[in-house]
């Protein structure tokens, strides 16, 4: 396998997405989406697909750029330093990752679109509050050559933004998923009001029908389809919680620079010095597992679970601990909203809940290690 | 390395491996018994351990990333990952661990003369001189600048007169690189000098002390006008704390590196799979998860920065954050695996034979080598860069 180091074409994209993003993203930028009542920037997103990036994962032949789940993680983590508000996990990661394990010309134009950047997916799999998409009730009854889809998801991020839908369903014999788009008739989508600021919907389904030509992959066999790109946006994701705790944490290390009491820095009391310095161990060690996570996912995608899963719990963990230290270290100016490390933390935990959590990912690991 | 050059070497090894390894040899085994530390008063075990050694030193394997001339095999990562897998493969045991070869040897390659070098570090490769650490002093620990045993000097010789302690094996080594004072005048740092010192020279005497997991490594080391060549300094005279700093560097990897070398590392999961009915307990299964979980992640970091000392990036700082993560991931799993054991851990023998040994060793391992608590200063401050 490749080394954990970053290649030179990974280094230099990295650079460029953070020169880029320094200037059209940081984190001011969320916020005047936030106070605007916005969660999309439409210009941000036609620009982030002029620069290759919405086809990070799409093949070549479809106009992708084709670099790879690594690259793709390097974007994320770099969207992640900045809180960057955009629909890149799940349309660019998620559903292209989808939409490459089906070898049909639907599926190939598809992934054309969204290296285009013409297309938004939103991912409805998760019903309950936690991540289980083993779990999914939404029915869709066979009728005449199609379904009939019934049921409701939430916590579907990019939902309300989104064009198009991948939806897990239950049908005669498993779960199959559907490829819709978001406007078809019966289908209610409602905006969720998310403590991070960004998009979410509750999406209902009433009586929506589909088509065969609907269904992503085999029907009554949606995880074919569906657990490598949910594995893949967990990496990304893990990337990205990574990156937001990079972000914080320089936040924080300038601050204890900066902030004088007791006559001096407050960086020179060792009770900070060395939580400081047990953060930034943390962080280092999650950057390997989702180095690692990527490479896998490149490499040897039928046996990413366990690398993909021990990035995602190590970057849930990395980033509450970023997040708590990060506010607590600030003293009370943490607490404000008009400084920005309040919005580190809510996207940090929205981000823990996004895909599974600490525990579930906890769980796959030691089912992977066998105890 | 290309795809096929590394095939060609895999096969290589293996067929030599195959053909040189003595079957009693191949068990895996990494216990106190199995260990080879050499030296002049080693006692072989066997035949075959000694067998093992002769052959793996002739092909410069005891020590794969030396240089040729200086009994190695001139390995680069790539090749040298190779071989340890493919030793791995056949449980081959390590031939010979020693502080020559984790602490003094990396030293002398990087501040050492040549001809230092083909004095010393061939030796070293064959197992045939055995070295101690000699740093700590009663008064010097956390502070390790504060050294005060002292070298005076006479002619071409120096006058050696002090104690050191916590010398781990110094009533069996051979030879010891002290740090020493020669100049009291000058700031703390300024004044060291990195001597290598003959054991057998009159006038050094050690003293055992038992430590809590019964065993007795390590000592008190005495210097009592102990007459040294100054052709022994390694480095430049009042220059030694960079050479002390940079063979603690490489100190700090190896006791990181979790199951190899001072650790004393057990998996966890053979300890588990020994509980009677697995599991059963969701408290410390959670947390046994937990460990898992960091100990993957760490031992991804070792390999991460392996690669890019490999690369030329060169590891620096980083190794006082490898040390730190490693050493409180081996303690914690220790009190894992004792919590496991539970009532059949509790003896020095029988069930769970040394694990209690083994978990009350562990506590050292964030005490030597520079304390996690001095691990965090540095980190604090050379990387990331908070005022003093
Ligand atoms: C919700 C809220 C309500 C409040 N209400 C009131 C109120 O009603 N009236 C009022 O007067 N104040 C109020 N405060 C202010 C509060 O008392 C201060 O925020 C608090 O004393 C910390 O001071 P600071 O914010 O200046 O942080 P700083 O003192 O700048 O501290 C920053 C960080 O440095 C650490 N630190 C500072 N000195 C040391 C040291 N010597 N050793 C180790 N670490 C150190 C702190 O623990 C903290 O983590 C309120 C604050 C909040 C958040
Ligand atoms: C099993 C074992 C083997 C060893 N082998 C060797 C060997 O072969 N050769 C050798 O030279 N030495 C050896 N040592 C010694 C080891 O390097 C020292 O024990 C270590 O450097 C700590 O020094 P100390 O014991 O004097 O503790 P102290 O320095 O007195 O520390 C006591 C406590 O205070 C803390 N502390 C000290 N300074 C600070 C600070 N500035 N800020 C915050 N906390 C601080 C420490 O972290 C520690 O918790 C060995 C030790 C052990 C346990």
């Amino acid at each position: 396998m490749s080394t954990l180091l970053l290649t030179e074409d990974e280094t230099m994209l990295q650079d460029a997405a953070r020169g880029f993003l320094d200037g059209a993203a940081p984190v001011s930028h969320l916020r005047k989406l936030r106070d605007t009542g916005q969660t999309h920037d439409a210009k941000l997103w036609a620009e982030m697909a002029q620069m290759g990036w919405t086809g990070v994962l799409v093949p070549e032949a479809a106009g992708g750029s084709d670099m790879g789940h690594a690259a793709a993680c390097v974007l994320a983590g770099e969207l992640g330093k900045t809180l960057v508000t955009s629909p890149f996990i799940s349309t660019a990661v998620i559903a292209a990752t989808a939409l490459r394990q089906v070898a049909t010309d639907r599926a190939r134009d598809a992934l054309a679109s969204i290296a285009a950047g013409d297309v938004i997916y939103g991912l409805a799999v998760d019903e309950g509050h936690k991540h289980d998409p083993e779990g999914a009730q939404l029915a869709a009854r066979a009728e005449g050559n199609g379904f009939r889809l019934s049921g409701t998801k939430g916590f579907v991020v990019d939902g309300g933004n989104a064009d198009r839908l991948l939806v897990l369903a239950k049908t005669d014999a498993g779960l199959t998923l559907f490829d819709l788009p978001a406007d078809r008739e019966g289908i209610t989508r409602t905006g969720q009001n998310m403590v991070d600021a960004r998009d979410a919907a509750t999406v209902q389904f009433d009586n929506v029908q589909a088509t065969g030509d609907d269904v992503l992959g085999a029907v009554d066999d949606a995880m074919t389809v569906l657990r490598p790109a949910l594995e893949a946006g967990q990496a990304a994701l893990s990337a990205e919680m990574l990156g937001l705790s990079a972000g914080a944490f320089a936040m924080t290390v300038g601050y204890l620079k900066e902030r004088k009491q007791f006559g001096v820095e407050i960086g020179r009391f060792q009770a900070l010095q060395h939580r400081a310095a047990h953060l930034w161990s943390e962080t280092e060690i999650t950057l390997s597992a989702v180095r690692h996570a990527g490479r896998k996912l490149d490499e040897d995608p039928a046996n990413a679970t366990l690398a993909v899963s021990l990035a995602k719990a190590r970057a849930t963990q990395t980033a509450k601990l970023a997040v708590i230290e990060g506010v607590q270290m600030h003293g009370g100016i943490g607490m404000t909203d008009d400084f920005d490390m309040g919005f580190f933390m809510k996207r940090a935990r929205v981000a823990t809940e996004w895909l599974g959590d600490y525990g579930y990912h906890a769980a796959k690991v030691a089912a992977a290690r066998g105890f | 390395m290309s795809e096929d050059a590394s095939e060609t070497f895999r096969t290589e090894v293996r067929t030599w491996l195959e053909e040189n390894c003595p079957h009693e040899m191949r068990d895996g085994a990494s216990g106190e018994d199995a260990i080879v530390w050499g030296g002049r008063n080693w006692k072989f075990t066997s035949d075959a351990q000694k067998l093992w050694l002769d052959r793996m030193a002739d092909k410069g394997w005891t020590v794969p990333n030396w240089p040729v001339e200086y009994g190695g095999a001139g390995l680069d990562r790539a090749h040298h990952k190779i071989l340890i897998e493919e030793m791995r493969e056949i449980g081959a045991r390590v031939p010979l661990q020693s502080f020559g070869i984790w602490m003094l040897g990396p030293a002398l390659l990087a501040f050492g003369s040549h001809e230092q070098k083909l004095q010393y570090l061939p030796p070293i490769a064959r197992g045939e001189v055995r070295w101690c650490q000699g740093y700590s002093e009663p008064g010097a620990g956390s502070d390790l600048a504060s050294v005060q045993t002292k070298a005076d000097s006479d002619g071409d010789h120096y006058i050696v007169n002090g104690q050191k302690i916590w010398t781990s094996y110094a009533d069996k080594a051979d030879c010891i690189f002290a740090l020493v004072r020669t100049d009291r005048d000058a700031p703390k740092h300024l004044g060291i000098t990195f001597l290598l010192i003959d054991m057998e020279t009159p006038g050094v005497t050690t003293k055992p002390i038992r430590l809590i997991s019964g065993k007795s490594p390590f000592c008190e080391t005495f210097f009592d006008d102990v007459r040294v060549p100054k052709a022994n300094v390694v480095g430049t005279e009042n220059r030694g704390w960079d050479v002390a700093k940079h063979l603690l560097t490489h100190e700090r990897e190896m006791i990181s590196g979790g199951g190899q070398g001072l650790l004393g590392g057990r998996a966890l999961g053979a300890i588990l799979s020994a509980q009677e009915n697995g599991l059963s307990d969701p408290v410390l299964r959670t947390e046994a998860m937990a460990c898992e979980i960091d100990a993957l992640a760490v031992a991804l970091t070792l390999e991460r920065y392996k690669d890019q000392a490999e690369s030329g990036g060169g590891v620096g700082d980083a190794s006082a954050m490898l040390k730190y993560a490693g050493t409180e991931l081996n303690k914690r799993r220790h009190e894992l695996m004792m919590s496991a054991g539970g009532a059949d851990a509790l003896t020095w023998d029988g069930k769970h034979d040394g694990l209690a040994s083994d978990w009350l060793r562990t506590k050292a391992n964030s005490i030597e080598g520079g304390t996690s608590e001095v691990m965090l200063s540095i980190i604090s401050r050379r990387v990331l860069g908070l005022p003093a």
